[in-house]
């Protein structure tokens, strides 16, 4: 099965997030890059299919040259090969992002499962994914947390409610993924060798402008509670006791 | 006209998040001096009677045999053949219904529209639909918010849960049903439902009116025991931060944040969390939060309503005794 990721470089935020001066994005000149949780465990996936079906595992991302640090972590986590779609107009809109991937999927060779994150870690938009299958007239699930490849076909689990749902989609088809899907592995030494060396190939991309332009970000307004400290160490435990039963969970 | 995608429970009630998006679709129509009328998968049901309760006067009911059983992408092609037919101003859909959130991206796609997640707030532009509203939406988890401008005949957005009563509002008098039959080509290749396992024993994280989660401060697997055992005490289910899944304490189906659960119980108790904020926004829904760390300064005590300052293995064994001394338990 020739499986590919669809990834985004994203920044590494901390406790404190800065902005720009303009409040349009997040402040990165002190900050690192890194790929989404979501999207980790949508590599280690695509490493462990194209091992037990001997496949592929590709990567992809849409962005600048520096992008190429992201495509490289893939690698070194089990990827074996990496495409960047140089769309400079895409600017990290949903609508242009699916544009210029599904321009990229019809001129790379055929891929029997494309996998997403089901939400970018930064923006968040939750659409990538579905508007490529669209595009493409491909079956696809959101929200997965199995994966279990079959003859044509993949079978993929998502929860729903308080129970599972399992979905048959014929192959090629695509996926958005969540983590908890499985357990990332850390990249290995010779895997981090393999990921220096790996050309990449690059894809050009003009997708028109999307329709959701972003005015200004802003930090949620502070959520700083009147605390009352009930006591220290295990002399608080009446005190305790006391607040659980006016809350009504101790009767 | 706002269109709202409702989903129903197990039971086959409306959900509680369509009632709570069908509010937030009330409090846009009423900016637009427009009605709400609904949509949904499926037979009428009860939903004519819980519609008319509030405020809803048309439902429109898509049905067909690829919808007996569908993939929410394949709603979302139903979906978009009804906004196409009705165009209204705004299609809502509830960001906690999952199925019927990858509806609207795949009918957004479809109709050719932009499509605003984890919005919190939607504002019209003063002459409505002919220039671009103003969505306020979620970004990095709910850690930063985003004013952004939609453009599109069609607004498509998913909302956030939280801000409006799930309650009964203004009564219509008579709810008109529709039912389209969409066009679907049975030869396109679609994903289909072929299994549904049963709900899970007991209270889920989601659902649980109390979570006792533990982080670094627990120390080790062994050490959830006594969470284990408070949890139970109080009839909550244990939770866990990042820290506490990335040593292989936890599952991943007990973490609450950014990348875990979000969660909303009448009480959380944060057993030896710090309160990054990756965490925070999965646990800020609580509606009371009791804090016990031994950091007097750390985020999470800041914002608890109620904190003790100790280590988790002194101050919940003396609490689990407490309460079992006045309980009788």
């Amino acid at each position: 099965m020739d499986v590919l990721v669809c990834v985004k470089r994203v920044p590494a935020v901390g406790a404190e997030i800065l902005l720009t001066p303009d409040a349009t994005a997040i402040d990165t000149r002190h900050l690192g890059f890194t790929l989404g949780p979501h999207e980790e465990c949508a590599v280690e996936e695509a490493a462990r299919l194209a091992a037990r079906t001997g496949g592929s595992a590709g990567v992809l991302t849409v962005g600048g040259p520096e992008t190429e640090e992201q495509l490289r972590y893939a690698v070194s986590m089990g990827a074996d090969h990496a495409v960047r779609v140089d769309a400079p107009g895409a600017d990290g809109d949903p609508e242009a992002v699916a544009a210029a991937i599904t321009d990229a999927l019809r001129a790379l060779p055929p891929y029997d499962l494309v996998l997403f994150g089901a939400a970018s870690a930064d923006a968040g938009h939750a659409q990538v994914g579905v508007r490529v299958a669209h595009a493409l007239r491909r079956p696809v699930v959101g929200g997965v947390k199995g994966i279990e490849p079959g003859d044509g076909s993949v079978s993929l689990r998502r929860e729903a409610g308080d129970g599972v749902a399992v979905y048959e989609a014929p192959l090629p088809a695509v996926a958005a993924v969540l983590e908890g899907l499985n357990l990332p592995r850390y990249p290995t030494i010779k895997g981090r060798l393999r990921a220096k060396k790996v050309p990449v190939r690059v894809l050009d991309a003009a997708p028109p402008a999307g329709n959701l332009r972003t005015r200004r970000l802003r930090h949620r307004p502070e959520a700083r509670a009147e605390t009352v400290v009930l006591g220290r160490g295990a002399a608080a435990a009446p005190a305790v006791v006391d607040v659980l039963v006016d809350a009504g969970v101790v009767r | 006209m706002v269109l709202a995608v409702i989903t129903r429970d197990g039971d086959g009630a409306l959900s509680v998040a369509s009632a709570e998006l069908l509010a937030a679709a009330r409090g846009l129509a009423d900016e637009l001096g427009d009605p709400v009328e609904a949509v949904a998968v499926g037979a009428a049901g009860d939903l004519p009677d819980d519609l008319a309760k509030r405020g809803v006067g048309r439902l429109h009911l898509l049905a067909h045999p690829l919808l007996d059983d569908p993939a929410p992408a394949v709603v979302g092609e139903a979906l978009a053949q009804l906004v196409a037919a009705r165009r209204p101003a705004a299609v809502l859909a509830a960001d906690a219904d999952a199925d019927a959130a990858e509806a609207m991206a795949w009918a957004a796609a479809e109709v050719g529209a932009p499509l605003a997640t984890a919005c919190t707030a939607i504002r019209p532009g003063p002459r409505g639909r002919d220039e671009p509203w103003v969505v306020t939406r979620e970004r990095s988890g709910g850690i930063l918010l985003e004013d952004a401008e939609l453009t599109a005949p069609v607004r498509f957005a998913t909302l956030r849960p939280g801000g409006h009563s799930t309650g009964e509002t203004a009564a219509a008098a008579e709810v008109t049903v529709e039912v389209l039959v969409p066009e679907l080509d049975a030869a396109v290749p679609r994903a289909r439902l072929v299994e549904r396992g049963g709900r899970a024993a007991g209270t889920t994280l989601a659902t649980a009116p109390v979570v006792v989660a533990g982080g670094r401060g627990v120390g080790s697997a062994e050490g959830y025991a006594v969470l284990e055992e408070l949890a139970g005490l109080l009839g909550g289910v244990v939770g866990c931060s990042r820290v506490a899944t990335n040593n292989g304490w936890r599952p991943h189906a007990d973490q609450v944040g950014l990348t875990g659960t979000r969660i909303s119980p009448d009480l959380y108790v944060a057993c030896g969390i710090s309160g990054a904020t990756q965490h925070w926004v999965g646990c800020m829904g609580a509606r009371a939060i009791l804090a016990v760390n031994t950091d007097p300064e750390a985020p999470m005590v800041t914002r608890a309503t109620w904190a003790v300052i100790g280590d988790v293995h002194e101050v919940l064994p003396a609490v689990v005794a407490e309460v079992r001394r006045r309980s009788g338990r």
